[in-house]
């Protein structure tokens, strides 16, 4: 398959927009950079300007000051209409061509950037097959005939089709039900995976925030940038306070979600406890859930297996708790 | 013609009911039947025919010349709110003024003849069409026109490949309504000059012929019901899309 592209890094160059009539900026001065191939995830409050920030990467909105690069090309040199052509876009109410088969949505961007029919066609049917839908099935359907999960995932072929190296989503799971978004996310964590494109991911959802990110960019009211860093930084040391209210008092839980059982190396290899309950857990067990089972259990100890089934040690609420205090300050 | 002209004198030399001299006839055409089967067979090739292909292309012709004037009207006051009220004001007007006085108000201006006629009947259309092609175009939602925009499609590609085929249902319940009213306000156009189905109706209500007026009408209806009829197989052919929604709700 030819989905391979090179990813973009993405520039903002103390990026300030201002409205007219408006006093106070919607962006003020963002200074990131994001890495090629990783995912961004913009969030902050309402009026903290995320949807704005990403609209200013394919001038949907026009910024005032400062500059965006993508691979060291400012966007404001380039032709609206070309740039978005490179850019894949995703919305949160998805806005499929209700007129237009699957297919044909999907090849929208192919058609207007003049690739052959057979090229075309080959590139609709290999992406509906990416984001699992089969394209027997599907490619004649019009979009009435879909749910909301299954349009979305049409979008999201929709938004790859020409293989652009950067992609903009602005709450593409938004509009889900909970089930069909988790679902939605570990698919689109696999594609990326897979891919490996720059994304900008705007989002009010922290966790789903922490569970996207390659990064976090938090804003805060009037569009200035609270922190940039990994899910895991963000949440061991909050750069001040709004940061710490923003993600949330229970934000250790959060950093034990983002590392499996599997990953750790500091098991003790005898248990500490003797008799009473030990729960078991496999190795691709989060560590939030294997404290919820400890606690569930009324157990301070876990066994934990391996991927053969075997028991690779034991895990103690102490050592956990420990974990926790490695970077900043344990749970609150 | 000349027949009918003629027929109110034959009766002083006869006895008997005062009816019109139809020439030839049954007992049911001598009698002023309401509808004479065989008369209106008889005679449907010389004296309908003609005014029915006269009124389909009164039609066809206001239809035609309406939706292009309410079309380009529609794509101004969709990009030019302003153009809006102006527009829709004067098509109200034409659509207030009583049929036959807009033909009466047009003659010494346009004289007696087809240009009077489709003059009135385009006039007529473009309030419909007007409102229904505005309505299509501002009805097609807002993230449709979104995603479009920022995948890359300039204004006019967003016009032709999305708005406009996501208008075409209401472009064509426009269409269906200004066809039917024109082929109705049609017959009215033989108050002006003796053109399309409106002339045998007019005749006949002075003469009192029942077959022929019965038998206009009817034709009248069955061509405002076959122009339905094939707009909406238009409508069907053209966004298949529709009907699929309509079977997934």
């Amino acid at each position: 398959m030819s989905l391979r592209s090179d990813a973009a890094e993405i520039v903002f160059d103390h990026v300030t927009k201002r409205y007219a009539g408006s006093e106070r900026p919607a962006v003020d001065d963002l200074n990131i950079t994001i890495p090629a191939g990783e995912i961004c995830v913009l969030i902050g409050p309402s009026g903290g300007g995320k949807t704005t920030a990403m609209k200013l990467v394919n001038r949907l909105i026009t910024l005032t000051e400062g500059d965006i690069t993508i691979d060291g090309q400012s966007v404001m040199k380039l032709d609206p209409v070309e740039l978005r052509r490179g850019i894949g876009y995703v919305i949160q109410q998805i806005g499929l061509f209700p007129h237009m088969t699957i297919e044909a949505n999907v090849a929208t961007v192919p058609k207007l950037v003049g690739w052959d029919k057979q090229r075309t066609r080959t590139r609709s049917r290999e992406l509906l097959e990416l984001v699992g839908l089969d394209p027997e099935e599907y490619a004649k359907r019009y979009p009435a005939q879909l749910s909301g999960g299954q349009r979305q995932r049409v979008g999201l072929a929709r938004a790859m089709a020409a293989d652009p190296p950067l992609m903009l989503m602005d709450e593409p799971f938004g509009a889900i039900d909970p089930i069909t978004r988790d679902r939605l996310q570990n698919d689109f964590l696999r594609l990326h995976r897979e891919v490996r494109k720059t994304v900008i991911f705007v989002t009010h959802d922290i966790d789903e925030a922490i569970k996207m990110g390659d990064r976090i960019c938090i804003l805060r009211q009037g569009g200035k940038l609270a922190q940039f860093d990994t899910p895991e930084a963000i949440l061991a040391d909050p750069a001040d306070e709004f940061v710490a209210d923003f993600v949330g008092a229970d934000r250790g839980l959060k950093r034990l979600g983002l590392r499996n059982l599997g990953e750790l190396d500091t098991l003790a290899s005898t248990p500490v406890t003797n008799g009473g309950p030990r729960p078991e857990a496999g190795p691709d067990m989060s560590l939030r859930d294997a404290l919820s089972l400890m606690l569930t259990a009324g157990s301070s100890e876990l066994e934990v297996h391996g991927d053969d089934g075997g028991v690779r040690g034991y895990l103690t609420l102490e050592a956990l708790s420990r974990m926790l205090g490695e970077r900043g300050e344990a749970v609150r | 013609m000349s027949a009918l002209a003629v027929a109110p004198l034959a009766p002083l030399a006869q006895s008997g009911p005062v009816i019109p001299n139809f020439g030839r006839g049954d007992d049911c055409i001598r009698n002023n039947g309401n509808f004479c089967t065989q008369w209106f067979i008889d005679n449907f090739r010389e004296r309908f025919l003609p005014r029915v292909g006269e009124h389909i292309k009164m039609t066809v012709i206001a239809v035609v010349l309406g939706f292009i004037i309410a079309f380009v009207a529609a794509l101004i006051a969709h990009r030019r709110r302003g153009f809006e009220a102006p527009f829709a004001n004067l098509a109200s007007l034409f659509y207030t003024i009583p049929s036959i006085a807009l033909f009466q108000i047009m003659v010494p201006i346009t004289g007696i003849g087809w240009t009077t006629i489709i003059i009135a009947l385009v006039s007529y259309t473009l309030l419909i069409l007007f409102r229904n092609i505005l309505t299509g175009l501002r009805e097609v939602p807002s993230e449709v026109k979104e995603a479009a925009e920022g995948m890359g499609l300039t204004r006019r590609q967003t016009l032709v490949r999305v708005e406009l085929p996501l208008a075409v249902p209401a472009i064509i319940a426009g269409l269906r309504v200004a066809t039917v009213t024109t082929i109705s306000l049609a017959t009215i156009a033989a108050f002006i000059t003796p053109l399309g189905l409106g002339a045998p109706i007019f005749s006949a209500i002075q003469t009192g012929a029942n077959t022929e007026f019965v038998g206009a009408s009817l034709l009248a209806i069955a061509l405002a019901l076959l122009a339905d009829v094939l707009i909406v197989l238009t409508q069907r052919i053209v966004s298949p899309w529709t009907r699929a929604r309509r079977r997934s709700a």
